[in-house]
Parts: structure tokens; sequence; C-alpha cells
């Protein structure tokens, strides 16, 4: 069933994350492949045309592009083993809300924090934080938003967290002050070999951040 | 299979295509139309996240976003007009091209078709044009439907195609013509006759005047409105 496995991805694409934790999470080998972003590869190209994008899952030749599309692919062909998304409907559609909810406001608020300065930094970091406190609010007193094991909103919102030092240093704030229960959710997913091993390290992060400001002359 | 509610509106094309899939399994529902200048306090009571239709709500418990809604009545009720195909990795292409469509970006340019004037107007056409292409010939190809043989949930997401046109005739300026996209043409006019889509599309002169009316505040508070 495993057939040939291959993920473009970006070491510290939050996106590529997801894959990798949900392909480790069931015990997939795959091959992992570096795409240098500033020169995209033929693959990268002819795989996705439409985006150009990493992550790009491609499953004996057939590409699986948008990380959320993966991780439900993923789980429907390797349905037996570390099931991600719940059974009954009601909680997938809950699930599904919460997901795209991370998708429509965390990448974009935090792109924000490091990108931008003053009031409109003021706001995304505002308005960021308020995110995380309804996130707080749907995992309640679960050990994960899985419930016991680790679940799609786990897999789809954890790799923000390589990125948290990062905001926290361009932003001057502190998440754990603020969103104390999600950062103990974070640990707890931290212990969980697959996440370890997904996420890069949080100052590799923060340097790669930094670079990036000085390309896009961004003080 | 329990109780159904839609809170909707009545020309938006996210609610249609929930009340399309209910009606296409032959599920009933009750379906409570929402003034959006006016939200009810039972629409900020199932959506207090977003605030937005559409809204399903099954047994009282409420489900938001479109496409999340459209998985679940798949799920819920998957006997009746399949609405994913089987296979991992067609439905995986599915949800690409629904993401794909749905993305604010790829939505933008038929909506500043509609609200834009001059310079951005002929970008937003160009833009458009681009999109069509591409659905007509990598996504429709040679299928009757997006679906296949039947209306799949890729349709119902490509529904506000069915009423285009009237769109068309307010701004005065057709992009979605039979001659260039031929295939989308006859897609919309299979679409149109389904019997559930048929009795279940915004009325053609309640769309005309109120968005004629809209155009105009649009046209009047533009600052790049070029003389008629």
């Amino acid at each position: 069933m495993a057939g040939e496995l291959v993920l473009l991805d970006f070491w510290p694409s939050p996106f590529g994350m997801r894959s990798r934790i949900a392909l480790a999470e069931k015990g997939i080998p795959y091959e992992y492949r570096e795409e240098d972003l500033r020169n995209k590869s033929d693959l990268l190209l002819q795989m996705n045309p439409v985006h150009k994008k990493i992550p790009v899952l491609i499953h004996n030749g057939k590409p699986v592009c948008e990380s959320v599309i993966q991780v439900q692919y993923i789980d429907e062909v390797w349905h037996d083993k570390a099931p991600l998304i719940p059974s009954d409907p009601y909680q997938r559609a809950v699930a599904r809300f919460w997901v795209d909810f991370i998708d429509k406001k965390i990448y974009e608020l935090g792109s924000k924090i490091w990108k931008t300065k003053g009031e409109e930094q003021a706001n995304a970091k505002k308005e960021f934080i308020e995110c995380l406190k309804l996130l707080e609010g749907e995992l309640g007193d679960k050990t994960y938003f899985g419930g016991e094991s680790l679940g799609y909103v786990d897999v789809a919102l954890v790799p923000f967290y390589s990125w948290f030092y990062a905001y926290e240093k361009c932003g001057d704030f502190s998440i754990e002050a603020e969103c104390p229960k999600m950062i103990a959710w974070v640990k707890r997913c931290m212990q969980k070999e697959s996440v370890a091993k997904s996420l890069p390290d949080q100052e590799k992060v923060y340097e790669f951040i930094l670079q990036l400001k000085k390309i896009f002359g961004i003080e | 299979m329990g109780e159904v509610k839609v809170l909707g509106s009545w020309s938006s094309p996210y609610g249609l295509r929930v009340q399309w899939a209910l009606g296409l399994k032959s599920v009933e529902y009750e379906y409570i139309d929402e003034d959006l200048l006016n939200k009810s306090q039972m629409l900020l009571k199932y959506n207090p996240v977003h605030k937005k239709i559409p809204v399903l709500v099954h047994n009282g418990k409420p489900i938001a976003e479109s496409a999340v809604i459209l998985e679940y009545i798949e799920e819920t009720w998957p006997q009746q007009h399949p609405l994913l195909p089987k296979d991992p990795y067609e439905r995986a292409m599915v949800r690409f091209w629904i993401n794909f469509l749905d993305n604010k970006d790829k939505v933008a340019p038929f909506m500043t078709f509609f609200t834009g004037v001059g310079e951005e107007h002929k970008k937003a056409v160009n833009e458009a044009k681009e999109l069509l292409k591409l659905y007509e010939e990598q996504v429709l190809g040679e299928k009757k439907y997006f679906g296949g043989e039947e209306i799949g949930m890729l349709d119902l997401a490509m529904g506000w195609m069915a009423y285009f046109g009237v769109i068309e005739e307010i701004v005065d300026v057709k992009i979605l013509d039979a001659e260039t996209f031929p295939r989308l043409h006859a897609w919309i006019q299979n679409f149109r006759a389904h019997p559930v889509i048929k009795n279940n599309l915004p009325d053609h002169d309640r769309l005309l005047q109120n968005y004629t009316e809209k155009r105009q505040r649009f046209l009047a508070y533009s600052p790049h409105t070029e003389n008629a």
C-alpha cells in the first residue's frame, strides 16, 4: 500500500511539518526532499503547476497538494494506523472547522507579527492571542484536541509552535504568559516522537526569519 | 434522520451549496433566511466564531463553513446521491479544487468584476478569464459535470457560475461566453436544468433589481468612475 512516497518540503514550513507528523504518526516510510524555494526543482513545478508551492506529497507518481488535503489523504489511505480524523461525522466536522480556522488566521497573523511594526503589529498580536485563546477554549480539559491521542487539529496547529519564539522576539511578547494552556498542550505534543522529530529548532527558525527580514528589507 | 435546519441567505452561493446537497440527497430541512445586515440571535449563537452563513444545524448541533458542511452531509447521508468519489486520490483532487476556488485570491477577480471600474475592472476581467480557462480546460475537461456523469461536490462549489449571467448583465460585460468557454457554458445549462438546482436558484428578477442597486452604489462611491 505504501508504494513510492516522496514529500517535497522546506524545513521551516509549518505546512510541510503537518504532513511529516502525519506520516510519522502512522510509521509510514517516505523520501523527504528539501526544496530551495529560490530555485524550485523541475519536479516541484511539474507536480504543483497551479501553486508551485510546497509541501507536495507524491504517491506512486501522483501529486497531492495542500497540507490539509495531504493529511486527509494520508489518513484515508493508511486508515488502520493511528487515525487522525475522528470517526463520528459531527466530531469530524468540528475538527475540520477548527483546522479551517487555523488556516485562515494563524499563519497570516503570525506573518504580520514578524513583518510589521507599530499599530499593525500590535493589532496582529492582539488578534493572534485572541485566536489562540479561542483554540484553548476548544481544547478544554482534553489532553489533545483529538482527545486521548493526537488528532487532525493537533497536527494542523502544533507546527506553528516552531515559529512562536520568532513571533515572540519580533513582537516582544510572551505567548506562554497569555496562553499557558496552549503551551502546556504544545509540551505534551512535543513529547511525541512524531512531533519532536518533525519540528525544527525554534532558534533556527528565528535565525531564518532574521535572514528573510534582511532580504525583504524589513526592520 | 433528525431535524435539519439551514441558515442561509437568498443569493449566497455558499448557502445554496448546502441546500443543493441536501436536495440531491432528498433530505428535508427547514430553511431560515438571514438578513446579513441584521443577523439573528440564532446565527450569532450557532456561529459565534465567524458569525456567517451558511450554518447547518442537525439535531440542535451547529456546523459552519460550507466546505465543512458539505463533507458532513456526505458522511451523514452517504447512500443517496454520493457527492464524492470513493478513491482517496480522486477525493483529494475534488478537495484541492474546492479549496482552490474558495481561496479569497481566486474569488476576488469575480468580486471586483462586479464592484470595480476602470483599470481595476480591466485587470479583474483578465484574471477572471484566466481562472475560467483553468476551470474549463483542466478541471472540467471533457466531463459532463465536474463530478463526472453526476453532479458532485465540486459542481456545487462551482454553482455560482450558474447565475453569474445576471452579474454580467448588470455590469454589461460578458466574460463567460459560449464561444470562449463552450464546455463551461454547456455545464451551466446542464447544471441549471437539474430538477434540484432548477428549483433552488435565486430569483432572476430579484437578483437583477438587488444587484443593480448594489452596482449603482459602488459606482457612485468609486473615485474612478468614468463618465458614461
